[in-house]
Order: structure tokens, then sequence, then C-alpha cells
């Protein structure tokens, strides 16, 4: 048993799920993982670099994985702004990705000591073009550890992006927690085939072939142009199309094992979908209520916020008559959440955008 | 491809179906590629322990030739993104090829703190001027009323001087070269990835295409007998005739402590090993 903070439990997290090479730049409130990172990498063999930005940072973490090493970075909203571009680029040559992002007050400079969680939607959208994204975020200091052992994962099976979305709150809350020694580390298989017959982008199924690096003489060419199976460049109109369907369906095709999200009591009239430090808020909200009125409140709460359960939750909130959305930020989680139900059920957005945590008494002033 | 009948060279050359390549007649990048496979073939260095890193523009097409690990970056990101391979594996011998507006400008930051970290990575810069790839605009390397597409009255700004930027910034071994002087520009390339540290090439290039006619250089051929007739070697005399002109050679060079194998006494302090 340990007392912890989340972003320190991200950072042993990432450890113990394999990472070995850590490459970032100064932020609030992220740095705790930085420091960590190269207190403790060392000790083991890895490697931690301090770069000069973090556009940097990101390719550097980019270059290692494309070397075949494990390798995260962390940081906040204007660093998150710096690396979408490095993102784009993991995306393309589909290597393994890592960010945490503990989301600030934005936009620019903003709020650097304060809560926010107005980094959804550039999550999804940030970097330019269609393109696959995982974005999860815990609430807890336990489940940042469980999430980014998990993120790290899939990158590795999907060889996509994956982010780590903290609040400010959930990044540097101390909380008791004990974490497993071993973890289940996901290893994509190499091929049977030589370098003369292997394509780097040959699995057409489920995204989760053979993959190799640098340095194992199959004489790979990444690029961050648009590609045929080979990694060469092209402008084939049937070859870009290929291209771009496979991206997409890295997600379509894995979405029902990807989706992560816990309910509780959907039977109530109204029901709570929330993430990350405000869910906590929610919960607080959900027992006052029951107890003060004897009436029930349900509750989803979202670990995986993209791929978002567009299906999932169309089901899980058929009987609901009211919902409510609270978050920190101007309201970007609750407009796919009005797309998931029906147009007469209402979405009450409960939202604060000032620096301070959502409280419990926010969400019982439309809870009634 | 079976290269047994052809020369040693194409050893490092992908003979399945890269070219024709896409670079225009009378390009000055094709003779740097030229040397940088000859300085491989002579150095004898094994392809499948070789990672060739670029960015984006003329310059960084170079890699997608090359029969070795290849690794074509975001524009001006070459230097992050092979500072991150060199150091995830630190046994791959790693050349970073790039232009002066992929390395100087958007990759202008990262090109002085690679060198302040003075990393075992091999830096060639084909200066031809201007942005090639994106049709002829003014780079930081544009001589002052030079012309470009972005600069039709004349280029306003100075141009950086790379070695000295280079030198300052911490790199261990500066050179100069064109592509008048293939051989040379083969050695040097040759030196830079023999000397343990960051190493820095300026291979000066012409670009008869874009920056050559808007500036009425003429062809190809009189682009490079300029580059041959305004260049002279870091070892002659001082004369009044050579006061003016570009210096080719090795322009600096001295000892310091490569950062891979820094890094490796910090693994054994952090470890509680004796360094």
């Amino acid at each position: 048993m340990e007392l912890l903070s989340g972003n320190e439990a991200c950072a042993i997290g990432a450890i113990r799920a394999g990472v070995r090479f850590f490459a970032g730049y100064p932020i609030t409130p992220s740095t705790e993982i930085a420091e960590y990172m190269a207190h403790e990498l060392p000790k083991i063999g890895g490697i931690f670099i301090q770069m000069e930005d973090e556009i940097a940072s990101i390719c550097a973490m980019n270059g290692a994985t494309a070397a075949g090493i494990k390798a995260m970075t962390a940081t906040s909203g204007p660093g998150f702004s710096l690396m979408q571009e490095g993102i784009g680029y993991s995306c393309m040559t589909e290597v393994p990705c890592i960010i945490v992002n503990v989301m600030r007050g934005g936009p620019a400079t903003g709020l650097p000591t304060r809560p926010a969680q107005g980094d959804i939607m550039q999550a999804r959208w940030g970097t330019h073009g269609d393109h696959p994204i995982v974005a999860l975020v815990p609430w807890s200091v336990a489940e940042c550890f469980h999430l980014t052992v998990q993120a790290i994962n899939i990158s590795e099976r999907l060889r996509l992006p994956v982010i780590i979305l903290l609040d400010e709150i959930v990044g540097h809350m101390r909380e008791v927690v004990s974490f497993p020694e071993k973890v289940d580390i996901y290893q994509p298989p190499k091929p049977t085939q030589g370098p003369d017959e292997f394509l780097l982008y040959g699995d057409d199924t489920n995204y989760d072939g053979p993959v190799v690096g640098f340095g194992e003489g199959y004489r790979i060419h990444l690029s961050g142009l648009t590609h045929r199976k080979d990694g060469f460049p092209t402008n084939d109109p049937k070859t870009i199309a290929w291209k771009m369907e496979r991206l997409k369906n890295k997600i379509e095709h894995n979405k029902d094992w990807l989706w992560n999200f816990f309910y509780t009591d959907l039977g109530a009239e109204t029901i709570i979908v929330c993430y990350g430090s405000t869910a906590r808020s929610a919960f607080d909200a959900k027992k006052i209520y029951e107890k003060k009125s004897g009436k029930s409140i349900g509750i989803v709460r979202l670990c995986m916020i993209w791929p978002f359960p567009y299906e999932r939750l169309t089901t899980l909130l058929r009987g609901a008559k009211k919902i409510i959305v609270p978050e920190m930020n101007q309201g970007q989680l609750s407009n796919e959440i009005e797309r998931t139900v029906s147009p007469d059920v209402p979405v009450i957005t409960v939202n604060r955008v000032d620096g301070e945590m959502l409280t419990p008494e926010e969400i019982l002033n439309v809870l009634g | 491809m079976s290269s047994d009948n052809l020369p040693e060279i194409f050893e490092y050359i992908r003979l399945d179906g890269r070219f024709p390549h896409i670079l225009c007649p009378g390009c000055g990048i094709g003779t740097v590629m030229n040397a940088m496979v000859r300085a491989f073939t002579e150095l004898k260095l094994n392809k499948n322990r070789l990672c060739v890193v670029s960015g984006i523009g003329c310059s960084s097409r170079v890699p997608g030739y090359l029969d070795c690990d290849t690794y074509h970056t975001l524009h001006g990101r070459a230097l992050p993104s092979a500072t991150g391979v060199k150091l995830a594996r630190p046994e791959l011998e790693v050349v970073v090829i790039g232009g002066d507006g992929d390395i100087l400008a958007i990759g202008g930051n990262h090109f002085i703190h690679t060198a302040r970290r003075n990393i075992n990575l091999s830096l060639i810069i084909i200066n031809n001027f201007n942005y090639g790839m994106t049709g002829g605009q003014f780079s930081p390397t544009t001589p002052v009323q030079a012309i470009a597409t972005t600069a039709p009255y004349g280029n306003l700004e100075r141009g950086f001087n790379i070695s000295e930027i280079a030198k300052s910034a911490g790199a261990v071994l500066v050179t100069r070269s064109t592509t008048y002087h293939a051989v040379h520009l083969k050695n040097m390339i040759k030196k830079a990835i023999q000397k343990k540290g960051f190493t820095v090439v300026e291979a000066i290039s012409q670009c008869p295409t874009l920056y050559g006619r808007m500036n009425r250089l003429g062809s190809a051929v009189k682009m490079l007998e300029w580059l041959r007739d305004n260049t002279v070697s870091v070892a002659a005399p001082e004369t009044k005739e050579n006061e003016n002109k570009l210096k080719i050679g090795v322009l600096w060079e001295t000892e310091s402590e490569e950062y891979t194998e820094v890094y490796q006494n910090l693994i054994k302090k952090a470890k509680g090993e004796k360094v």
C-alpha cells in the first residue's frame, strides 16, 4: 500500500507495462511524470531525455518506438497542441505512441495549475486529416495505473496513438493504492517471412499482424506520406483509399473490445454520463440525492471516450427520461451523448470552466 | 533483384522499383546521395545496422532510395526523431539528411539542441539556398537580394552561417563541400560518420530549376562551375584571390563526450554501480 498521486500512478503503470523510454518537456500539471521517469528509468536501464520542446519530445518518442522499444511522453494543453503533428505521424506510420495529457484550463497558457476537461475534442481531432485515435480517462489514482497499462497494450496491438487524459485533479490527487507487480503485456508477433516478402502494412484483417522495428534486418521504410503496403509513397487513388479505410477500420473492427465504461442503476429515470474527476462528484451527488429522495439515479462512467461508444450508449440509455452530463468544459462530450439518444430525451449539461472543481452540489441542482 | 553483377555501391540502393527518382534534371541532390552511398561502401557499413533519417523536402526524399532502415519523418523533425532512434538503439549507425529549409528554419531549434547534446549522429545538410519542393521560396540560407518566389523584390534577410552555428552549439566536427567536389564530399561524409559525436556536413548544391533560374545563374553545369570557381580549400594560402571564396574542408573539429556513452554512465550511477 502506497500513498501516490495520479501522475505517479501513470508513470508506474507505464514502467510495469514495459515502457523503457520517456522523452518530455516540463509543463504544469504533468511534470511529476517526467520527474518520476528521470529518477526511475535509468535504474532499470531505461532512457529519460528532456527535449527542447514538446514537438521534439513526441518525435523522439516516435523514433524510439520505431526502433522497437516502448516509449511514452507526458504533457498538458499547450504542449499537447504542439504534439499534434507527431500524433498524426504515429497514425500514418502505424507506430505506437503514448501521450499522457494532464488537462489544465485553456485556451493558450490559460490556467496552468487549475483543472479542466477542455481537451476532449482536441484529443479526438487535434491532428489534421481523418485518423484513428484512442483516449482513456481515469477517475482515480488506481485507474491511472490500470488505464496506462491498457493504453500501452492497445497502442502496441493496434499501432495507433493512445492518449491518457487526466484532469489536473486526477493527476495531483493522492490515494492509497497497491499495484500488481506483474501486469499482462502485449507483445506484437514477429514476421515469419524474410525481408523480401514481408509487408509492413500487409495485415488487413485485425490490424494486429507482425511488426518489425529498425535494426532488425528488414530495412523498413517509414514515411508520413500516404503509402502502399510496403511503406513507400503513392498517389494512386485506390491505394490511398485502401490506406484510409485501413486506418478507420482499426477502430471500426476493434471497438467492441476497446470500449471501456462502467454503469450502475440504469433502470433509473435520470442517468448521469460522466468521466474523470467530475465522475467523483457525480457519484457523490447520486448518493446524496438517493438518500434524500429515495429515488435512484443511474450513472454511466466512461473510462474510454474515444472511440465513443455510440451504439452501446444508445442501448444503455434507452429507458432514460433525462440525461445529465457534467463536464469541466463548455460542453464537449455532451454533444456526442446527444447524438446517441432520442431527440425527446433532454440532455442537460452542467459545465464549469472557472478553474474550480465541478461540485456534487452543482449536479444536485439539476437533479432537482 | 540480385545485385551480384552490379558495382558494390548498389548494395545500399533499393533496386525494387523505386526508380526513376523524383529529382529534377541537373539537381545536385543525386550527387550528394551518390557521395553518401560511396562513403557507406568504403566504410563497409552493415546495411542492416544503418538507419538514414530525413524530414520533408527534396533532400529528404533520399532515404526512400536507400536499402537500409529509412525514416522519412515530419518537416523539420529529422533530428529529434533520429535522437529517439539513436538513444533507443545506440548500436545503429544513424545518418540524417535534410535541406537548408528543413534543418535550419523549421528544424533550427532542433539543430542547435542536437549539437548541444553531442549525440552520435552524422548530419548532411544539402544547402541549395531555397525551398525546392514547394517551388522556390527563400530559406535561411538564401543570400541577401537573391530572388525567390516569396522574395520577388529580393531577399531582405541575412543568411545563417551554418558552420558557425554548429560549432558554437557544440558539434564536434563541421565540414563543408559542394556537389562539384563529389569525391571531396564523399570524404567529408566518411569523416563525419567515423567521428563519434554530432557531426555536420554542409553540402552546397545547385538547384537549377528554381534558385538558378530565378537568379539567372545558368544551367546546372554553369552553377557547378560557379561552385568550382568560388570555393577554396581551407588549406589554401590566404591570398587576395581566395579572400572572398567559400572555404571547403574541415572547418572545425574538437573532442567532447558523446551523449549515448555519457548516458550509459548515468545508468550505472543510477544502479549504484561504479562509473
